[in-house]
């Protein structure tokens, strides 16, 4: 019985009910996934971010070297040398230095060759090369960083554009080194050009293996089209950033901690030439625009704001790295100190000198921008997880944006899932360019368009195309292998630190503790803000009726230990914690980028990092150790040999 | 009681998660996903009704002190008690009229975006990566079922 409407609504009424279902089923499916999945994230971006905040913590040690410089103490030579060569040096000494005439480009050159003044054609024969993954000749690169230079240095801190109904614009975020992704936005979207302005916030360099080729594909552009293709400087456009950055686990079965990224991509793509390029791309960022602002209404910026941000008093100054504030005191160290660069009298940007003293309190205002980070709450507190910078709430958004009549704030520096993410009531914009930035398949990279109605209209991709084929599950699994691979390289770093903290838990030796102990003492020494319980069943294979064997598991980490012989295990610990660090200040010591530093120039380092770090050691101690380390026993030491010798083989390889 | 902190000790480890700064709050877009991953099957409109009572004043976060009680009354009175295979089975059949034991792709995402708590675009894309079989181009829900309930459990 029942006529046909009876019927099939009824049918209807159990279609909806099973598609509900369904929809209720597979949502919880996905969402336990994406619980694992961002679980796997937090131990890379706290991997990340500690390593970020050591190079703040090294920030600090030069603020401690210059505090403790007295004309007496034995280190003078040796802090002077540090920031000597790392001054601004006259425009005339620079000119010279760009001088790339009597580099000669040999017939057996393949690559591109460029012509100036930069066409559109050239650029495009450049972008066209890169593709292929051939190398630009020295005399090329110099070239255009030498045009760049001149050009960065009358553009304003901050760029102005507009954009109307026939003209949009496209803005990109971090892209890291991470050519493919530049490719793929120039396939999706096209080549700038006056019809298509681009904006590109910052981070280009770092991680990444093509750092050198975003900057002269983007350096290129700028010069053709300095009206429509705008640089926003980011947090890693900082020497003293790119002497360091550390590459957290990737599927490398050997851990290479600290492979600082753009430097030394540099330096092995030009033997010949690679210092000279540094020295002009180290001049080139600290001339870089600190922001962009659209039509008078949207801001770019790198981080963001905070709530002292004040874009007129950022229109003037010059800086060199954010990484190491003017200070008054810096005229004793050297006499030949000058008042800082004398830009162009028309050019837009007064520069003031870095002695003067209205820069101190500029200075923070432009680690802001560059380092911070947004949160939910209100208020305005200092960046205690990235080490620089501050967290801005929702009102501070509102102050800043009011005060300066804008109406979207548009920054970067957060790698995002799906390349982009609101917050602030949609009043705060992240975008990020960079795909699979943690691992294959963490995320999509994305860029904006916007039109004269300032609505953003993002696109989204993934570089890799392998990844894009992988099921949720399989992505994920190829991230936590990463993450954990990355992880237990922390927990072998903190060897000693993490047995003495169990031990405390262990008051008769028996080797074996809880694992509610296991947790906290591990969160105790690595300080990573991990859910160490939850963790536990992926890093401890074994355990006795809940215990930890941890001596036991300690030994498992099973890492071959490094190859220096040294009498004194302690030094050797603080060496190996501390080593990405060390590496920096070495290759700050190098100055001319030899690869070399002396044995007294280690002495010294050694003494005053110990100092700093609060150890005793002996004079003696350190000599020793100094000696150990010249392997050739020529007097002096290879950083790379050093640097080869924390190098670690994972024999555990769990997968 | 004993079983009270277990459960609590759960809610607290899931929250952590979303904690970026480690204040206890997280922003109020990852409430479903938390909720979620303690086991529980919410439609959305019961987490719409959850993110209400939890929400800091339309803030856009929410503060563990809020969540806790909240989440650990849903856990002690299984509010969104979990979904029985057979049920799940039997939706699937409901859809496959002629019970052939297995659904081409399009007639799924024509459910799922068109009917219930519809699917996004992306949503519907992502089920279909996971759910259909590449060499048949179909969706092989008997044992799909059991094989996905598997790979949570390991």
């Amino acid at each position: 019985m029942g006529c046909g409407m009876g019927k099939s609504s009824l049918q209807e009424k159990k279609s909806i009910r099973a598609a509900l279902l369904i929809q209720r089923w597979y949502r919880q499916y996905v969402a336990r996934l994406e619980m694992r999945r961002r679980c796997t994230w937090n131990i890379f971006q706290s991997i990340e971010y500690a390593g970020e905040q050591d190079q703040i913590k090294l920030y600090s040690f030069f603020g401690f070297l210059m505090d403790h410089f007295t004309p007496a103490s034995s280190e003078r030579n040796l802090i002077s040398h540090i920031f000597r060569e790392n001054e601004i040096c006259r425009d005339t000494e620079w000119e010279r230095y760009f001088c790339y005439k009597d580099i000669e480009v040999p017939d057996s050159y393949t690559g591109p060759h460029l012509t100036f003044p930069m066409t559109f054609c050239g650029v495009s024969k450049l972008v066209e090369a890169f593709k292929q993954k051939q190398q630009l000749h020295a005399r090329y690169v110099l070239q255009i960083l030498g045009e760049t230079w001149r050009l960065l240095r009358i553009l304003p801190n901050i760029n102005h554009v507009s954009v109307c109904q026939t003209k949009e614009i496209t803005i990109c975020g971090d892209l890291h080194g991470q050519l493919e992704d530049l490719l793929l936005i120039f396939y999706k979207n096209g080549l700038p050009s006056s019809e298509k302005p681009y904006i590109f916030n910052g981070d280009f360099v770092d991680r990444g293996k093509s750092s050198l080729e975003i900057l002269l594909i983007l350096f290129g552009f700028l010069l053709v089209y300095p009206n429509d293709l705008h640089l926003n400087r980011g947090n890693h456009e900082d020497h003293i950033v790119n002497l360091r950055s550390l590459k957290s686990g990737t599927n490398l079965i050997h851990f290479v901690f600290a492979r600082y990224g753009f430097t030394k991509e540099i330096l092995g793509k030009y033997r010949v030439h690679g210092k000279k390029i540094l020295k002009l791309l180290q001049k080139i960022f600290s001339w870089l625009p600190l922001a962009t602002v659209i039509n008078d209404k949207v801001l770019v910026v790198h981080g963001g704001i905070s709530n002292s941000t004040d874009l007129n008093v950022l229109s003037n100054l010059q800086y060199v790295s954010v990484l190491r504030p003017p200070k008054v005191v810096h005229q004793t160290l050297n006499g030949n100190r000058n008042e800082g660069d004398n830009g162009p009298a028309e050019g837009r940007r007064r520069v003031r000198s870095l002695t003067n003293h209205s820069s101190l309190k500029t200075f923070p205002q432009i680690v802001n921008l560059l380092w911070s980070d947004p949160m939910p709450q209100n208020g305005c507190i200092s960046n205690e997880v990235r080490g620089g910078g501050c967290y801005w709430g929702p009102d501070v958004t509102e102050e800043v944006l009011g005060r300066h009549n804008l109406q979207l704030l548009i920054r970067s520096h957060e790698c995002k899932q799906d390349g982009y993410e609101f917050c602030h009531n949609r009043r705060v914009l992240t975008i990020f360019s960079a795909s699979n930035y943690y691992e294959v398949g963490s995320n999509r990279g994305a860029y904006i368009r916007m039109g004269a109605d300032l609505v953003p209209h993002f696109i989204q991709y993934q570089a890799s195309r392998t990844c894009r084929d992988l099921t949720l599950r399989q992505r994920y699994n190829i991230q936590k292998r990463s993450a954990l691979r990355a992880l237990r390289e922390q927990l072998f770093v903190h060897k000693s630190d993490l047995i003495r903290a169990y031990r405390e838990f262990d008051p008769h030796h028996t080797g074996k503790i809880s694992m509610r102990h296991w947790a906290s003492a591990t969160e105790t020494v690595l300080k990573l803000g991990l859910p160490w319980r939850v963790l536990r069943s992926q890093l401890v294979s074994r355990t006795h009726y809940g215990m930890v064997d941890y001596q036991q598991w300690i030994k498992e980490l099973s890492i071959t230990e490094p190859k220096l012989e040294v009498s004194d295990t302690s030094i050797l610990e603080t060496m190996y914690k501390n080593h990405s660090n060390l590496e920096t200040i070495f290759r700050i010591i190098d100055t001319d980028h030899s690869g070399l530093i002396s044995l007294e120039e280690f002495r010294q380092t050694w003494k005053l990092l110990s100092s700093h770090l609060k150890m005793e050691i002996s004079d003696k101690a350190i000599t020793d150790l100094a000696h150990s380390i010249d392997f050739n026993k020529d007097g002096s030491i290879d950083i790379n040999e050093f640097m080869e010798a924390f190098r670690l083989v994972d024999l555990s390889a769990h997968g | 009681t004993e079983e009270e902190n277990t459960g609590a000790r759960k809610i607290r480890a899931a929250f952590h998660v979303f904690d970026h700064k480690a204040d206890n709050t997280v922003d109020v877009r990852e409430v479903s996903t938390i909720i979620y991953s303690l086991g529980c099957f919410p439609t959305k409109a019961d987490i719409h009704r959850f993110v209400d009572e939890v929400e800091e004043d339309n803030m856009g976060y929410v503060h563990l002190d809020k969540f806790l009680p909240v989440m650990t009354k849903v856990l002690l009175e299984n509010k969104f008690p979990p979904i029985p295979e057979e049920n799940l089975l039997q939706a699937f059949e409901v859809l496959d009229k002629e019970r052939r034991g297995y659904m081409e792709p399009q007639e799924l995402a024509k459910y799922m975006k068109s009917e219930g708590e519809t699917f996004s675009q992306e949503e519907m894309n992502e089920m279909l990566t996971a759910l259909v079989d590449e060499k048949k181009n179909l969706i092989c829900y008997k044992e799909l079922i059991s094989q996905l309930t598997l790979d949570l459990d390991t």
